[in-house]
């Protein structure tokens, strides 16, 4: 098989495969071809499934599954899954010592519905640890390096799962989302992420970092792909009480249909976060926001908060993550140290030395002071009345317009090593994304273009339960700025 | 120091399964986990796994909100869970999903109230609050604590749900406490959400101190008679310390059943920070003022009701009335047994006296004793008409309780039945006469000497005659001799 399979889109390769499914190998093929060759460069994956086990299960899924073929909405898509959504059987690690020989006994509801939809799981992805980090240089085993200049990082916490897909090592990507961890890779890398309105997609099997912002998302290279990912897991999960008691949306269809319909639309631009990009960042979205505003009824919108947006998001994911963590404690699986002549808070101690990095275990004494008898007043409630000040200023903006625009980062891509020496400039950074996980609604990152060669994205945010809205905006500014279906050369 | 104007003060915290339930508080695990083997009525969710959440059993929330009610408590309009950190090895998420008082948290439920009967007099024991919990796991040591090289973990009993149910320091002395406990597992029983016998499904923490002293809480006690047993060593131990002028520790404290004295776990000097904040896996859920309602209209008849009702149907006293109430198997026996026999308090008084103290002396449970409602009004119907003497009664009874034997034919093939033929009696009342002719010259002079003759007439008939039949011959003979 050629490579312009390469960069076939998924809603083609679907047709290919159910005319011919003895493709589906050749394709498969071909993408483990691709990993042989760029895997040693960018390491995305922690855990890779081996050609021989997927081959088997491609042959299993094809002599069972012929009659169904039709039906089946991922069938034969290679599928990358960040290293925190459970996956029974294959080791599921947060790219954390912790967890580093836990394998799951249980799927994720997304996972289920994937493997039910014909998609085939072929690795667990680098991330930041415990997706603590915007860089996946967190990770405790290896950072993962962007395919558009080695020099410099994929951004995270989703970052290796961006850097398959701009790498060409899978068409389609799961990545989870708590302030920006799967649209900040998606832009550092040059590709489409979504993170869904908050309980769109099952959290269940989802290991959690700050469980009241943390969502499960798609990432793929062009517009279509995310919706149909979002449609298989997309949907009410009883498993998950957190999750809406919706009926799914058939994203696909809505976004060919408001693409056909072309609905003009009020966009609102936010300024401060144009005004607080770098200088390329900034001229290049503002071309984006001129493709749209050519057509839709554009009115620039203020929103005064900055660093408080960090601040407010920091303490409560901190807090939430210093609980979430507690659980690990060496007894029942992960990190295993010698019990002998030891008391249990001992070896709690030692297990949890042992097992978390610099960045977690940070975060997680951070998270236990905030929440501390004395100081939950000062921080964690605070923030909490912040995170509703914010939703009620949204409720306003979303009141006059259907959409917010913005850069995704304000900076490009650092190169490796370059956040360690002003951790703040890190936290600051996550500025722009970190608004619609405070506040529940969706958000898109799309790829318009590369600045010195770096990939550039805006974001544009909207209503609760909207995603359709930004698919439809998406494809419209993709259909402008051609960048659909892009792989990176890797040198 | 006047140690005896001192008041008692005790509060309790009672933690009680809800063992009805046919699942865990978040996950769909069975909770009839205590005949299985360690460790086999688990899941990812209650083993707390990396990824799982948790999903509110509506039952269980059903349940608290009816034992909320019972209690005479406001219920809360929504349902909110909190997480209380703290690391233990029995907790395998190292926070409880739990419920608290604080800022955007609430309990289920609060300012309840009991009433309980001690020493006659009826006093009202206020309940703080209820939380829904979800119970930990288990330590089981080797041995004993003591001894035991390593500990090893049941997770079969973690994410049980649990009511903890906290009461005002509103009990004066351990009598006070046993009465409070002895109600409100009658109050649990007879709404069905607990079978508080099952072992380890209740459990209490009481706190106790003199008026004006460190105050002391004695964890885990397992038993209604051990909490007014280590009660009862607190106060003499406090006493103590306090009449040699010494300070009593406030501490926590732990009960040795087997030694009868509590010892010091560790002291509490100031209160453990458990970072309470509400569970963001389990959002608020508003509890609707019909559902409550619904729960509250198809409560069961409680204690204090049937109570009242069995004064009024029955004639029986408080006191009668309340020691079968609080025994609700007992007091079902009694209302079966009622209905084909009407000397209530005859039928209360074997019931609460000798009946009850067989099924503890033979450690029976209400499952397992064989008597029927049909053999004790057998039984009393017999004593009635004369056939069985109290003696009697009382030794048949236990077989009764334990084998379950029909008193009728028992006592015909044992021969326990009383010769009440007249013409029989009366061949032995005059052969005893004859060979007895002081006795009767006795007799006639004087009417208490009758006794004598009969006397000798039972001897002569193993114990058998009716004595009032026996009686009445004799005084007709005497009289016919005068």
């Amino acid at each position: 098989m050629s490579y312009k399979y390469l960069s076939m889109p998924v809603y083609r390769l679907l047709q290919e495969f159910k005319t011919d499914p003895m493709k589906i190998f050749d394709y498969l093929e071909l993408v483990y071809k691709v990993i042989n060759g760029t895997e040693n460069k960018i390491r995305s994956f922690i855990t890779l499934i081996s050609k021989d086990i997927v081959f088997k299960y491609v042959e299993k899924l094809v002599k069972e599954g012929l009659e169904k073929f039709d039906s089946l909405k991922l069938l034969g898509i290679p599928i990358a899954v960040k290293d925190n959504i459970s996956t029974k059987g294959i080791r599921t690690t947060c790219a954390s010592r912790m967890l580093e020989n836990y394998i799951p006994p249980y799927n994720a509801t997304v996972i289920e519905r994937i493997i039910k939809e014909g998609g085939i799981i072929i690795g667990k992805t680098n991330m930041d640890e415990f997706a603590m980090g915007s860089t996946t240089e967190t990770s405790a085993f290896y950072p993962t390096r962007n395919p558009w200049d080695l020099s410099r990082v994929p951004g995270g916490s989703s970052g290796g799962s961006a850097a398959t897909l701009s790498a060409g090592e899978a068409p389609l990507a799961l990545g989870s989302d708590t302030g920006g961890s799967i649209r900040n890779p998606a832009a550092f890398c040059g590709v489409y992420g979504l993170k869904p309105t908050y309980g769109l997609v099952s959290r269940y099997g989802l290991i959690a970092y700050a469980s009241s912002m943390d969502q499960i998302g798609p990432m793929a290279r062009n517009t279509m792909d995310l919706a149909i990912l979002l449609n298989i897991i997309a949907g009410h999960d009883s498993k998950d009480s957190t999750s809406l008691l919706i009926n799914g949306k058939d994203y696909v269809s809505l976004l060919k249909e408001l693409t056909h319909k072309e609905p003009r639309l009020r966009i609102g631009i936010i300024k401060e976060l144009f005004e607080n990009s770098d200088e390329g960042i900034r001229s290049k979205t503002y071309k984006a926001v001129d493709m749209l505003c050519a057509y839709h009824d554009c009115l620039t919108i203020s929103l005064p908060y900055g660093k408080q947006l960090v601040a407010a998001y920091y303490i409560i994911a901190m807090a939430e993550a210093s609980s979430n963590l507690a659980r690990f404690d060496g007894v029942r699986y992960g990190l295993k140290i010698p019990f002998e002549n030891k008391g249990w808070d001992e070896i709690y101690s030692e297990v949890r030395t042992k097992g978390f990095g610099y960045e977690v275990k940070k975060r997680i004494a951070l998270g236990a002071y905030i929440l501390s008898v004395g100081y939950r007043d000062m921080y964690y409630i605070r923030a909490l009345k912040f995170r509703r000040i914010l939703k009620e200023t949204f409720d306003k903006i979303f009141k006059s317009v259907d959409a917010v625009m913005s850069p995704t980062m304000p900076i490009l891509p650092p190169k490796l090593g370059e956040f360690f020496e002003d951790p703040l400039r890190m936290y600051l950074a996550d500025v722009n994304t970190v608004i619609a996980n405070l506040i529940g609604v969706p958000a898109i990152s799309i790829p318009i273009d590369f600045y010195n060669g770096l990939p550039v994205a805006v974001q544009i945010m909207s209503r609760q339960l909207t995603e359709e809205v930004l698919l439809y905006l998406s494809m419209q500014l993709e259909e402008k700025t051609r960048f659909r279906n892009i792989v990176a050369e890797v040198h | 120091m006047l140690i005896n104007n001192l008041n008692i003060l005790i509060g309790l915290e009672v933690h009680t399964q809800l063992t009805k339930l046919r699942s865990k508080l978040f996950c769909p695990t069975p909770a009839d986990y205590r005949k299985s083997p360690p460790n086999t009525y688990v899941c990812p969710i209650c083993l707390g796994l990396p990824g799982t959440l948790p999903v509110v059993n509506k039952k269980a929330v059903e349940y608290a909100i009816a034992v909320a009610k019972a209690l005479n408590c406001e219920v809360s309009d929504k349902l909110v869970f909190v997480r209380k950190h703290y690391f233990y090895p029995d907790l395998p998420k190292n926070y409880q999903i739990s419920q608290y008082i604080g800022p955007g948290f609430t309990a289920i439920a609060r300012n309840g109230y009991v009433k309980i009967y001690a020493d006659g007099k009826v006093k009202i024991i206020r309940i703080r609050r209820v939380n829904i919990e979800e119970d930990p796991g288990r330590i089981v040591y080797v041995g004993s604590i003591e001894i035991s090289p390593y500990s090893l973990i049941d997770y079969n009993r973690s994410g049980i749900a649990l009511l903890e149910i906290v009461t005002e320091p509103d009990m004066a002395s351990p009598k006070e406490a046993r009465a409070f406990l002895e109600k409100l597992i009658a109050i649990l029983e007879y709404l069905g959400v607990t079978d508080p016998r099952e072992e380890g499904a209740f459990r209490v923490d009481a706190n106790i101190s003199f008026e004006g002293f460190g105050r002391v809480e004695i964890k885990n006690i397992g038993s209604v008679k051990d909490v007014e047993k280590a009660l009862t060593y607190e106060i003499i131990r406090q006493k103590k310390i306090i009449e040699q002028g010494g300070k009593v520790e406030r501490e926590t404290r732990h009960w040795n059943p087997s030694k009868g004295v509590t010892v010091s776990l560790r002291s509490k000097e100031y209160e453990e920070d458990y970072r309470y904040f509400p569970d963001p896996d389990l959002p608020p859920m508003k509890l609707d003022k019909s559902l409550i309602e619904r729960i509250s209209s198809a409560l069961p008849e409680l204690p204090d009701n049937r109570i009242a009702r069995f004064t009024m149907q029955y004639g029986l006293d408080e006191y009668r009335a309340s020691v079968l109430v609080l025994n609700k198997w007992l007091a079902d026996f009694f209302e079966d047994a009622a209905k084909i026999y009407s000397n209530y308090k005859k039928l209360a008084d074997l019931l609460i006296t000798d009946f009850l103290r067989w099924i503890n002396e033979y450690n029976l449970s209400p499952e397992n004793f064989k008597a029927t409602p049909l053999h004790i009004v057998k039984l009393l119907k017999l004593w009635d008409e004369g056939i069985l003497s109290v003696k009697m009664v009382k030794e048949i009874l236990p077989q009764i309780i334990k084998d379950g034997i029909d008193v009728e034919s028992y006592v015909a093939a044992s021969g326990y039945v009383k010769i009440i033929d007249k013409s029989y009696l009366h061949k032995i009342v005059e052969e005893v006469m004859k060979e007895h002719p002081k006795a009767v010259q006795d007799a006639l002079s004087n009417p208490k000497a009758i006794n004598y003759l009969i006397g000798l007439v039972m001897k002569k008939t193993g114990g058998k005659a009716d004595p009032q039949i026996t009686k009445e011959i004799i005084q007709e003979i005497l009289s016919s001799i005068r």
